[in-house]
């Protein structure tokens, strides 16, 4: 399946890019982390610590056992700093 | 019940005439406004991202939640976007109901899910180069209170 990756602050700097279309079969948010971390170190890096980042899906904020299944967008980001 | 998310600045006194105007029935009108603070007296900028598909569904379901809880008259969350100078308003959250502690509540209540449920991220640029502002830890143990 294709998914929209998006990124935010500092995820999206490390990452060098605010969105991209990644194929792939990963059925969980964790399971995408992992293909994504074996792909190049700037993935590595940013997803080496997981409690740093949050993940929403579809535009809701999820968690990274969330299954993957009809999910059309999916963006990872810092912590949130509203306000 | 409005959310507003901007570039541009607002006039606090002309949102919260606005909210005063829609009924006779309000008896408490409470506002927060967040500002830009300078701590060191180095900052620039500070630069506003956040993910335009989701914020103001973000903020819509906080205040809607807001208003399950507490019988409100009217709200009103505006936040601004962009690169902001220090003194400048980020966001306001402004609560209109029939008594006080209702509307402090729900305020208080609006402002801690703002803070780490609202789509935003903050980075400062001072003298000596720029940084992410990290979300605070007490932030998240806010939310346990409600």
């Amino acid at each position: 399946m294709k998914l929209e990756v998006v990124y935010f602050a500092w995820v999206r700097e490390r990452i060098g890019v605010p969105r991209e279309t990644v194929e792939t079969e990963a059925e969980t948010v964790a399971a995408l982390v992992t293909e994504l971390r074996a792909r190049e170190d700037r993935y590595d890096l940013v997803f080496s610590d997981v409690s740093v980042v949050r993940v929403a899906l579809d535009q809701t904020l999820s968690d990274f056992d969330a299954p993957l299944d009809g999910v059309s967008e999916v963006a990872f980001f810092p912590p949130m700093t509203g306000g | 019940m409005a959310v507003r998310v901007q570039c541009e600045d607002f006039d606090l006194g002309f949102e919260m005439a606005v909210l005063r105007a829609e009924s006779t029935n309000i008896g408490a009108l409470v506002s927060f406004s967040g500002l830009v603070r300078d701590d060191m007296g180095d900052l620039q900028t500070l630069e506003l991202e956040h993910y335009p598909s989701m914020t103001k569904k973000a903020l819509a379901e906080i205040e809607a939640e807001a208003c399950r809880r507490w019988n409100l008259n009217a709200t009103l969350i505006i936040h601004r976007y962009g690169s902001l100078k220090p003194g400048e308003q980020i966001m306001m959250v402004a609560v209109a109901s029939r008594h006080r502690k209702v509307a402090f509540e729900a305020a208080d209540f609006l402002m801690d899910f703002l803070k780490s449920r609202a789509p935003f991220w903050k980075k400062e640029t001072g003298i000596g180069g720029a940084e992410w502002v990290d979300a605070k830890e007490d932030d998240e143990a806010f939310l346990k209170r409600w």
